[in-house]
């Protein structure tokens, strides 16, 4: 999205192009997303298994961002603005064909967990915190469209609400498992579904850094607010 | 007045050169230009130009046709004063002397700093001629062998010798162009200059020659301050410390080659760098 045309109209078309594989991506990335943490909560196999097979797409369409962009820099030599367009799109497909992966992994525990379904409670804080991450990526998918840097560091800076929200719901989880063993299946699947929710945050999170390189040229090097302390976290056994 | 006999004017009569001794409180600029404005009659060509050249780096001048690049490098040899109806103003300095001081012995600024141009003109002469011409005139050798040494180590460093070194007797225009083009940067270190100037040294050169040249670029600066014209964005992006875009007659932006080229501050070099322009 630049402010003039290139006096080779063919780079603009293939500029553009990129843009739009990136903007479909994302909406695929978006739906797997939301279809994922559907499935789960709703216990809906066969929609797990529609979120499992559409993400062959999103993977042909970072394949395709990148060979695009590999022949744009053999063929234009592209130079500052296209050029940090041209690496923007190559690390922001990179990101959406992560996301869509980690939906897709969210699918698959839905369907491993089908016949040992535990609490509704926790899936609903599942839910809300995949919300969250949701509501972060669409925020950085139309921070990309308009090239929004405001926008862009207004989801860097969010990001803090979805860490909390896992480091409490790690905490339950473990809670959940020490009350009784037979939860621990069901519970650890779940874990692995918030963590994967975690990570779709994260992914925003760069998407949001990249847009920054790519809008003023320079990296963002403050440090960001973090609260995901799950990695520090435990909680005490107490015997009986 | 043609590119050769111009570069032979530049050779003739010679006093041998004192580059200034000492380095303490020397700027770190090897050649300062201060509003620089050049006329040609009527037609004003350069607007207060001002640019640091730094020492022993390549500094790379960008900008449409016209915009008065190679108007500016020759203002540094004092190239444009030998054009009629051309006036220069403003202070340029070498080593912090004034170019244009009257005290100041013009064959010998031209001896320190050298010229390349954008086809390849070597003298209708030898190979070995065409690179001892500068040194004998200048009075720089106190014997043949002398001689013989500087023509053969100005010839290396051209990367030139071991393709020449059977034929040195023979015509320097019977050379491919790359080759010519090495000669004359061969002929133009001959006389240990301190700067070079490349107006566009590559643009008449194949791709293979143009990669020797920019290989030889990235050795002379370890020893010389260089200056290059060039239309090739990527040539300047790949040899240059320093870049310097000229717009109609004024530098719109200097800096660091990696910021200009990765993120321009002023709309016109990003719009011209990118081929947006016009």
């Amino acid at each position: 999205m630049s402010t003039s045309e290139h006096i080779v109209t063919s780079f603009d078309e293939e500029l553009n192009g990129l843009s739009q594989k990136i903007a479909e991506m994302g909406g695929l990335a978006e739906q797997a997303v939301s279809d994922s943490v559907a499935a789960l909560v709703e216990r809906d196999v066969g929609k797990a298994q529609r979120v499992i097979a559409d993400d062959e797409r999103i993977d042909v369409l970072q394949r395709q961002v990148e060979e695009s962009a590999v022949l744009m820099i053999a063929r234009r030599q592209p130079m500052a603005r296209d050029l940090r367009e041209i690496m923007a799109s190559i690390h922001i497909a990179n990101d959406l064909e992560r996301v869509g992966d980690l939906a897709k992994n969210t699918a698959k525990r839905v369907i491993a967990i089908e016949a040992n379904f535990g609490s509704q409670r926790l899936v609903a804080g599942v839910e809300h915190m995949a919300e969250l991450s949701l509501n972060q990526l669409k925020n950085v998918l139309d921070a990309f469209a308009s090239r929004d840097l405001e926008a862009a560091l207004t989801v860097w800076q969010r990001d803090d609400e979805v860490d909390a929200m896992y480091t409490s719901l790690f905490r339950e989880l473990l809670t959940y498992m020490m009350e009784d063993p037979r939860n621990i299946t069901f519970c650890t699947h779940l874990l692995f579904c918030a963590k994967n929710i975690e990570r779709i945050g994260d992914h925003a999170t760069n998407i949001a850094e990249t847009l920054h390189y790519l809008i003023t040229g320079s990296p963002l090097t403050e440090v960001r607010p973090k609260k995901d302390t799950t990695s520090l976290t435990s909680v005490a056994y107490k015997q009986s | 007045m043609n590119d050769a006999s111009l570069a032979i004017a530049n050779a003739s009569a010679a006093t041998p050169i004192a580059p200034p001794q000492e380095l303490a409180g020397r700027s770190p600029a090897k050649v300062k230009a201060e509003k620089v404005n050049v006329f040609y009659g009527q037609k004003q060509a350069l607007f207060d130009v001002s640019l640091d050249i730094t020492e022993r780096s390549v500094t790379a001048l960008i900008g449409p046709s016209g915009c008065g690049k190679s108007t500016f490098i020759r203002c540094i040899n004092r190239m444009n004063d030998t054009i009629e109806g051309c006036r220069v103003t403003g202070l340029i300095t070498l080593d912090g002397s004034d170019i244009h001081d009257p005290a100041l012995d013009v064959v010998e600024l031209r001896a320190r700093v050298g010229m390349v141009f954008q086809k390849p003109n070597p003298f209708p002469k030898s190979i070995f001629e065409n690179v001892a011409f500068g040194p004998r005139i200048h009075g720089l050798s106190r014997s043949k062998a002398d001689l013989e040494e500087i023509v053969v180590n100005s010839l290396k460093r051209a990367s030139l010798f071991d393709e020449v070194k059977d034929r040195l007797a023979e015509p320097g225009t019977g050379l491919s162009g790359g080759q010519q083009q090495r000669l004359c940067i061969a002929r133009a270190i001959a006389v240990s200059p301190e700067v070079i100037l490349m107006d566009e040294p590559c643009s008449a050169l194949d791709p293979i020659a143009t990669a020797r040249i920019e290989e030889l670029i990235d050795e002379l600066k370890t020893n010389f301050t260089i200056i290059i014209v060039t239309h090739s964005m990527q040539q300047a992006a790949r040899v240059s410390e320093q870049t310097a875009f000229f717009h109609l007659g004024v530098i719109v932006e200097t800096g660091a080659t990696e910021q200009i080229f990765t993120n321009p501050r002023d709309k016109r070099t990003q719009d011209y760098i990118t081929g947006r322009f016009g």
